[in-house]
């Protein structure tokens, strides 16, 4: 379980503080799918990336399974069993997508448990487990092999940011699959996705909207989701990806 | 042919020997030969007058492997050796050479190996050479090799030429020289630490119709380590030609790349690219968010760029 306690962030620009995320407090419970979607700019990443500790809160406790973490580095926040998918995935020279999810998964892996791993995102392991993670492969196949990094690394909390950004449409069909599987599978482990899409929010427990640096509305998808409809908060599948 | 722990050590390190090779090879130690074997294909015969082989690939034979490393484990022990390798044309070979140094005691060890390569008519080869130090002394461990390659018509050569680490001075100095349709592809790589210091020199000059170089050198300066590389390449005909310096830079390293192309042919076609940086926080922050500490993920991301 993941408990926020009045968390805030903000950062310096033009001599004044700008505060990005003000004093939101959140449960995560357990056994559940969480989006958090709501505004560009309205503090969704920075709230992700707080979690994960790649940024450091200005005020505030987040405690994960009672223990406070707040002070905790990434690494240690990763080997307690919080995953992260990057929204822009990095880039590395030389490192090859095999050593990538080996060291997702933390143990030695034949090329049949990688394959697992890929074909999940509808990559064919044979034809990419010796490819480079560089700028030889496309921004969807780098996104896609995120996805499998991080499902190697099956953590307790799983964060995706924006894991539609930059993949084509039969990507995102397939990623849909792979939330629901992850989903019936889950019991213990929860998922929070930041996503605008419609048919990611239709596969929550629970929707978050974050405006301004606060939570606006929070509920079960059937009590959010339809006052989203029609917003820029849940775009249909057949926009916004790209 | 017996070895000790500590050369035994070194070949692993620079040849990936466990045992005696197999095919032809010479094993070099403390200035001395201790196994040479020739093959029906091969013949490596001691120089006269200098130390140093010449070693003969005969025209037509195809998958050969030679094998001729180097280990130093005897402090203050300064060499200079000539290696010439004559590959016969339509010849296919695949050459390991590498030199180790163990220098325990407090005086310079150095080895400066020059190898001439004589490339045939359509013949190929591969070459590995790895450099790497080890021990405690407080003596140097010098390394200066000196790499001329000479292609013939449509020859070609992939040669990946590498300084692991523990190599306190080196001048790595390489030229090649193309005729038509010949074609070389280089690897190298570079990793210096405390304050070691690397010069690299490459000259390559394409002479002849659609010959073509791809020359690549990748580095890592850490500690107070230096690095200069000095990468050239001279079109005086149709051809293609690209260079490329990528370094990492980390700790208080200096890296000076000095890119220098020379067109003397308007249908030469030459591209150089240089690029030094540190390394990409967000790559860190990637492996990081896989569990590896920030030292580990250090590791993990030099190892793959200098792979």
């Amino acid at each position: 379980m993941l408990e926020l306690k009045n968390i805030s962030f903000s950062v310096s620009a033009d001599d004044a503080d700008k505060d990005i995320i003000r004093d939101v407090s959140l449960v995560i419970p357990d056994g559940k799918l969480y989006v958090i979607t709501g505004p560009n700019g309205g503090g969704k990443s920075t709230l992700a990336k707080l979690i994960a500790g790649i940024e450091q809160p200005s005020g505030g406790q987040i405690f994960f399974n009672g223990q406070d973490i707040t002070e905790m580095s990434i690494t240690d926040r990763a080997r307690l069993g919080i995953g992260f998918a990057f929204q822009q995935p990095v880039r590395f020279k030389g490192i090859r997508v095999m050593d990538l999810i080996r060291l997702a998964a933390g143990r030695e892996l034949n090329v049949s448990d990688a394959c697992k791993y890929l074909s999940q995102v509808g990559l064919c392991a044979n034809d990419y487990i010796n490819r480079e993670v560089n700028s030889s492969l496309s921004g969807g196949e780098l996104k896609r092999i995120e996805i499998a990094t991080v499902l190697a690394r099956n953590s307790m909390l799983t964060l995706f940011d924006e894991p539609e950004a930059g993949i084509d449409l039969w990507s995102f069909n397939n990623l849909i699959d792979v939330f629901r599987n992850q989903r019936e599978e889950i019991s213990e482990r929860s998922i929070l996705i930041i996503s605008h899409q419609e048919r990611i929010l239709d596969i929550a427990d629970e929707i978050i909207v974050l405006k301004d640096g606060l939570v606006d509305k929070r509920g079960t998808k059937e009590e959010i989701l339809p006052g989203l409809i029609g917003t820029t908060y849940a775009v249909p599948n057949c926009k916004g990806i790209g | 042919m017996k070895l000790n722990e500590i050369q035994k050590y070194l070949l692993k390190e620079i040849a990936d020997l466990t045992d005696v090779p197999q095919g032809a090879y010479n094993i070099r130690s403390n200035s001395q030969s201790i196994g040479r074997q020739s093959s029906p294909n091969v013949d490596i015969i001691p120089k006269e007058g200098v130390s140093g082989l010449d070693i003969f690939i005969k025209p037509n034979s195809k998958g050969e492997v030679v094998h001729i490393p180097v280990v130093m484990t005897e402090s203050g022990l300064k060499e200079k050796v000539y290696n010439d390798f004559f590959i016969g044309d339509n010849a296919d070979v695949e050459i390991v050479a590498g030199c180790g140094i163990d220098n325990c005691g407090a005086h310079d060890s150095q080895h400066d190996g020059i190898h001439r390569f004589y490339v045939g008519k359509n013949a190929h080869f591969s070459y590995t050479e790895k450099h790497f130090g080890s021990g405690s002394g407080e003596g140097k461990r010098i390394l200066n090799p000196e790499t001329e390659v000479y292609m013939e018509e449509n020859s070609s050569a992939e040669m990946e030429m590498v300084q692991i680490k523990g190599v306190d001075d080196t001048t790595r100095t390489t030229l090649a020289e193309l005729k038509e349709g010949a074609s070389l592809v280089v690897r190298e790589r570079l990793m210096t630490h405390g304050d070691q210091k690397a010069f690299s020199i490459y000259t390559v000059r394409l002479n002849g119709k659609n010959s073509n170089a791809d020359i690549v050198s990748r580095g890592v300066a850490r500690g107070d380590s230096f690095q200069k590389l000095d990468l050239k390449i001279v079109g005086n005909s149709e051809c293609k030609g690209h260079t490329e310096c990528d370094s990492i830079i980390m700790d208080n390293g200096k890296i000076l790349a000095v890119p220098a192309l020379e067109a003397n042919d308007v249908d030469a076609s030459l591209v150089h690219e240089a690029a030094i940086g540190k390394i990409a926080g967000e790559q860190l922050t990637k492996l990081m968010t896989l569990g590896l500490t920030e030292a580990e993920a250090e590791e993990q991301i030099i190892n793959g760029f200098l792979r």
